[in-house]
């Protein structure tokens, strides 16, 4: 009777659910996986909170004699940290707009004005994608200089906004978007400018989004350039800010990883407000999705 | 080349030939084709085809950080290949992290892609999310992570010592240096190709899928035959895409090991940084720059060239 009811009770769920031995491994397993990948990250947090002389006593502890809260304290002055966090965020986000503002106004004039040259231009302009922009850090350099703007926020925006990337994915999307609407409207009266931005840009908000977000993040990251351009610490980045700390207290493990995690934390964030665009956009034309 | 690439990753319609356009009221249509143009190729000229012209120039002067360059010739590139051992020493460095990170890279990350699809919904989506987020952080601080990860004493060494391994010197013996070097960024980087990967994935048509396993192929013959041919333009594609960024590879040895011990993680472009802004030598750092340059069109041209024979373009 038991067993009845059990085995009636049973039986119908695996089929239903689809839970089959092999998927319950799968699952099992890719927490093992991911697991193991967040471990440098939850180590960081643990150690965060010790005292920085049991950091290498302690073992594979992840708990040292008590919770050294005031590391994150000693982080947090030990280089302006809000001010810096500002200073990386106004950069990727006004950084982010530049790109995206020029790649729509390049994308529109090279899918939709017939000009001499437009196919060798936008070639030679594409080209560039594959470019390292390490090659360029010099002449840029010297530029910054020439132009008193070393230690600068335009100094740490301008030179790459003007990537292609952004052009080419707003580009094949313009590209598909069939120009009635435009003419439709040009015809009412409507600006070329005013069609754009009130009946194109709407329609791309996809791929736009997408470049932002790219743009974003590559500004947000950036290490090189900024380890060059930037001098003090009034001026630098999350990444040159904490560059700037290692490099004063480099074995101070305890408020270093402190400073770590204050500086995964925003970015963490960023991942996961913006993983819709991340996730979708590359599916989108841009990266080869078909 | 070019032409290639612009096709390459896309799956809208290559450009149709469009007729002069109209502006409905007669005027002439150039003029706004300059001022749409206009920031994007000012930009472009500014900070990419003026510098790049501008490290040629550089690179034949001895080009100090202050005071008043002297032109040199070709010496910075003499130099470069016959005089300086640590070029050749980065160059060979920065060649093996390539293959060791793009082979090692690529492979992960499309199995790992491919295991998501499977576990599908979201599963997939929160570990897509979870192996993105080192790429998204700082490097220096990963870096500075793995540093301690890494230590002598620290908790990687002190899990082998409980398996009764003693842990070897990560980051201070040579080998061992170059293989952290990889690990710390293959931990980094993966997660954007496995984004990138899973989105060519999951466009792949499920009755394409479901076909082949009703014909009775299972998992890995599914990869084999399906997958893997249809999912060729983005694995092309994130194959260039990891090249390149391996061969820019700097802050991982500038943070993790410094470049050390002695030279053994040396990479080009952090040898291009430490020539130009710690010993002062623009000149000689542009002529690197150049190599760098060289370099990686070389190989990326090289792999557009090999591309017919793996990459099927046709669905």
């Amino acid at each position: 009777m038991t067993a009845d009811v059990t085995a009636r009770r049973a039986a119908p769920a695996p089929r239903r659910r689809g839970i089959r031995p092999g998927r319950l491994i799968s699952r099992i397993l890719i927490c093992v996986v991911g697991l193991a990948f967040a471990f440098p990250f939850l180590w960081m947090l643990a150690t965060s909170l010790k005292p920085t002389d049991e950091v290498f006593a302690t073992g594979t502890s992840p708990l040292g004699s008590r919770l050294e809260w005031s590391n994150y304290l000693t982080a947090w002055t030990a280089i302006p940290f809000a001010r810096i966090l500002v200073n990386s965020f106004l950069i990727a986000l006004v950084g982010a707009a530049i790109t995206v503002t020029v790649s729509v106004l390049s994308a529109y004039a090279f899918t939709r004005f017939a000009f001499r040259g437009r196919a060798t231009l936008f070639g030679a302009f594409l080209a560039t994608m594959v470019l390292p922009q390490e090659v360029l850090i010099i002449p840029l350099y010297l530029m910054m200089q020439e132009l008193g703007l070393v230690n600068s926020y335009p100094a740490l925006i301008l030179p790459f906004a003007f990537g292609a990337f952004g052009t080419f994915l707003i580009r094949q999307f313009l590209l598909s978007l069939p120009a009635d609407y435009e003419e439709a409207a040009t015809i009412d009266g409507a600006g070329r400018l005013r069609t754009l931005v009130s009946i194109i840009v709407p329609l791309l908000r996809a791929p736009i989004s997408v470049v932002f977000v790219f743009a974003f993040i590559e500004y947000w990251a950036s290490f090189l350039w900024p380890l060059i351009i930037v001098n003090d610490s009034w001026m630098a980045t999350v990444p040159i800010g904490l560059q700037m700390f290692s490099g004063e207290r480099g074995t101070d493990w305890g408020p270093l990883m402190a400073a770590v995690t204050l500086v995964v934390l925003p970015s963490l964030l960023i991942v996961v407000l913006l993983q819709k665009q991340l996730q979708q956009g590359v599916s989108m034309g841009g990266f080869g999705g078909r | 080349m070019t032409a290639a690439l612009d096709h390459a990753p896309a799956s809208a319609p290559a450009a149709p030939a469009r007729r002069p356009q109209r502006t409905g009221r007669g005027r002439p249509a150039r003029w706004p084709a300059v001022l749409y143009l206009g920031p994007g190729m000012l930009g472009f000229a500014v900070f990419i085809v003026v510098p790049l012209a501008a490290s040629l120039v550089i690179s034949v002067f001895d080009w100090p950080l202050l005071g008043s360059p002297r032109f040199v010739g070709l010496e910075n590139y003499r130099y470069m290949l016959a005089g300086d051992p640590a070029f050749w020493r980065s160059l060979l460095n920065t060649l093996i992290f390539a293959v060791l990170y793009t082979a090692v890279n690529l492979a992960v990350a499309l199995g790992l892609s491919y295991w998501l699809m499977n576990l599908g919904g979201r599963w997939a989506a929160f570990f897509r999310v979870l192996f993105f987020i080192p790429v998204v952080t700082p490097m220096i601080g990963n870096a500075l992570v793995f540093r301690l990860l890494l230590d002598d004493d620290g908790v990687v060494n002190a899990l082998l010592a409980h398996l009764g391994i003693t842990g070897p010197q990560w980051l201070n013996t040579a080998g061992w240096a170059m293989i952290s070097l990889v690990m710390m960024s293959l931990w980094q980087g993966m997660g954007y190709n496995i984004i990138v990967l899973g989105a060519g994935i999951s466009g792949i048509s499920p009755t394409v899928l479901e076909a082949s396993r009703i014909d009775g192929a299972g998992p890995v013959n599914r990869f084999v035959r399906v997958v893997f041919p249809m999912l060729s333009p983005t694995i092309f594609f994130c194959t260039i895409m990891t090249v390149i960024g391996a061969f820019k590879v700097f802050a991982q040895p500038y943070a993790l090991t410094e470049g050390g011990p002695g030279n053994a993680t040396n990479t080009l472009v952090l040898h291009l940084y430490r020539n130009g802004f710690s010993f002062d030598r623009l000149g000689y750092a542009s002529a690197l720059a150049w190599a760098l340059f060289v370099i990686v069109m070389l190989i990326t041209a090289v792999q557009f060239s090999q591309q017919k024979r793996w990459v099927s373009y046709d669905s």
